[in-house]
């Protein structure tokens, strides 16, 4: 009964780590599968951030592109693909807080906290699977922003590793979202919730527009939270240093962006884990 | 008798006024069903969340299949199986992927987790619907491939809170046979369930709760002998009636009862046969022969009134009382 403490800590520690691998990959499996089969929400929810970006690119494209930086070449979807591509890692995230939400409802999430399973893995498994989701809806915006006539300056391995900074904080976003979503317990609260979390966050910033034409209070908000450093990156990534304000590098931002990455994750993760090992049905 | 559970003085709060569980202490033997019965609020959900390692109480000890839930919850979670009142699988994934991940989830291997899944899935003889996803499912499958599920680890103590509400009958019958296999493979049982004829048919022994206190416990007979003494049912002719009533309010402790429902006089018999062959004497020296004579032990339905009718209002007894004679 109690083979743990006769075997030393040193074999049990990679045991664990590996029990815990092979429950992130078969959870991930599980939520994979839910996107896989149930195609009308797929189809939907790709279909959905596609549908706001051709409105963006439409609606605010002819009043905005004199006000745009050179490096945009006066074309509003050079501006806005970037921009959207950080916005949707934030919106995509959300997904996670919906699927908890009805895993933990319908008595999954009771199931598997009976189970002898990883803490960390239904939450990894989670996150992970809505990770690849995100991955394949960001490449389907990105194939329709070319399309739309969007066109990158830089190199493929500069688009490459924006794709990658823009999936990385959206990552990070799973785990705000997979907090709220198991710390809220009613649905239209989650609702309320992650839009008043996400629409802030995404409309004050430079995602759609430049900030210089806010007012003061709201410029110094908008120019440092974490989505405009995120979109300013992928700005500098795509079309080079120029489509940055002065006084700002590619690298700069970046690095930025992956500070914050990584302090969201810091924070969200053990708190994620912790609301996780209380919640119940 | 060996106690896989055992439960002692536990406290759980919800907030500041609500105590789910107040002071509640139990034993489980080993290898039957145990039926715990209450109404709605009592705490029965509550006490299987504790049991299943889901929530912590916040005051007693609380040991199961050896280990204790609090300090040793992984040991306890790797003997156990939990099926909640909703049937936890996923829609999407057929009945065979829905046993199998909870196999791997046990910390079976692949190839073991695809054996067991094959054992298990023969006892509910599900066929060619186990390679059907799950959305295609009745209530019943979803119920039964939950269960299975929940037997794909070999669990020891197997928790089932409310296993066949909403239900149908005929699914009904299928889970109880279901339910009583497993204890015939050595698995101990505890089961949650509002109805009355669940508990009298499955459970080895049954637990009544009420304000998050054990207000009985004993196998099902022992229950009914607690709250009171088997009733003696007599059919009288018309006439003779008021002759009777006379004649057996002088053997009983309280005088009969007419239920006028049925035509026929109820009388406690503290003593059983004793109390039935003495009313039947006095019967026959006043010269009056029942057309019928039934004793029975009150059912399940009578106890669990008596037992959790203590926050009604004495009016409301009355009316009760009224209503059984």
């Amino acid at each position: 009964m109690t083979t743990a403490t006769v075997v030393s800590r040193e074999t049990v520690a990679p045991r664990r780590f590996g029990r815990a691998l092979a429950h992130t990959g078969v959870l991930t499996r599980r939520s994979l599968l839910a996107n896989v089969r149930l195609r009308d929400v797929l189809l939907l929810s790709a279909i959905q951030p596609i549908i706001f970006m051709v409105m963006f690119l439409y609606v605010f494209g002819g009043a905005i592109e004199t006000a745009l930086p050179s490096a945009a070449g006066g074309s509003y979807a050079n501006w806005l693909i970037p921009g959207i591509l950080a916005q949707f890692a934030v919106f995509g995230a959300s997904t996670t807080a919906y699927g908890l939400h009805n895993d933990r409802v319908s008595g999954v999430i009771d199931r598997f906290r009976s189970l002898p399973t990883a803490r960390s893995a239904v939450l990894a498994g989670r996150t992970l699977a809505d990770l690849t989701r995100s991955s394949v809806i960001l490449l389907l915006q990105l194939g329709v922003g070319i399309l739309l006539g969007f066109r990158w300056q830089s190199g493929i391995l500069a688009l490459l590793a924006g794709l990658g900074l823009a999936l990385a904080f959206g990552y990070a976003c799973s785990w705000i979202m997979a907090t709220l979503g198991l710390a809220v317990r009613n649905t239209e609260a989650i609702q309320a919730a992650v839009y008043s979390v996400v629409f802030p966050f995404t409309l004050v910033s430079s995602v759609f527009l430049p900030t210089q034409t806010m007012p003061g209070w709201l410029q110094v908000f908008a120019e440092h939270q974490p989505i405009t450093v995120v979109a300013n990156a992928l700005r500098g990534l795509l079309l080079g240093p120029d489509a940055l304000a002065p006084g700002q590098t590619v690298a700069g931002q970046t690095e930025l962006a992956l500070v914050w990455t990584a302090a969201i994750l810091a924070v969200f993760v053990p708190l994620a884990v912790r609301v996780y090992r209380r919640s119940v049905s | 008798m060996e106690s896989i559970i055992t439960v002692e003085g536990v406290v759980k709060r919800f907030g500041r006024d609500v105590r789910a569980l107040d002071g509640l202490s139990l034993r489980i033997p080993a290898g039957i069903i145990f039926g715990l019965l209450g109404p709605n609020g009592a705490g029965k959900t509550t006490l299987i969340r504790i049991l299943a390692t889901l929530l912590a109480a916040d005051e007693g000890v609380v040991r199961v299949a050896g280990f204790d839930v609090r300090h040793q919850a992984e040991a306890v979670r790797a003997r156990i199986g939990l099926a909640g009142q909703y049937a936890a699988v996923d829609d999407h994934l057929t009945g065979r992927e829905n046993v199998e991940m909870v196999g791997r989830l046990y910390g079976l291997s692949r190839r073991d987790a695809q054996a067991r899944t094959s054992v298990v899935l023969d006892r509910i003889g599900l066929g060619d619907a186990a390679h059907r996803q799950v959305q295609t499912y009745s209530g019943g499958m979803r119920r039964r491939i939950d269960l299975v599920a929940s037997l794909v680890g070999r669990p020891q103590v197997l928790f089932l809170d409310e296993p066949t509400t909403g239900v149908d009958p005929a699914s009904r019958r299928e889970l109880w046979d279901l339910i009583r296999d497993l204890v015939d493979g050595g698995t101990t049982v505890v089961l949650t369930t509002q109805y009355l004829d669940e508990a009298d048919q499955l459970a080895g022994r049954i637990g009544v709760i009420n304000h998050g206190r054990l207000v009985s416990e004993g196998t099902p007979e022992q229950v009914k002998d607690h709250t009171g003494p088997a009733v003696l049912e007599l059919s009288i002719p018309d006439s003779q009636k008021d002759e009777a009533m006379r004649a057996l309010g002088q053997i009983a402790s309280q005088p009969p009862a007419y239920d006028r429902r049925r035509g026929r006089l109820v009388l406690g018999a503290t003593d059983g046969v004793v109390t039935l062959q003495h009313a039947l004497r006095v019967l026959d020296a006043a010269a009056i022969t029942p057309t019928d004579v039934g004793l029975h032990r009150p059912t399940l339905d009578d106890v669990f009134l008596a037992l959790t009718r203590t926050e009604r209002t004495d009016q409301n007894l009355n009316d009760t009382a009224k209503e059984t004679v």
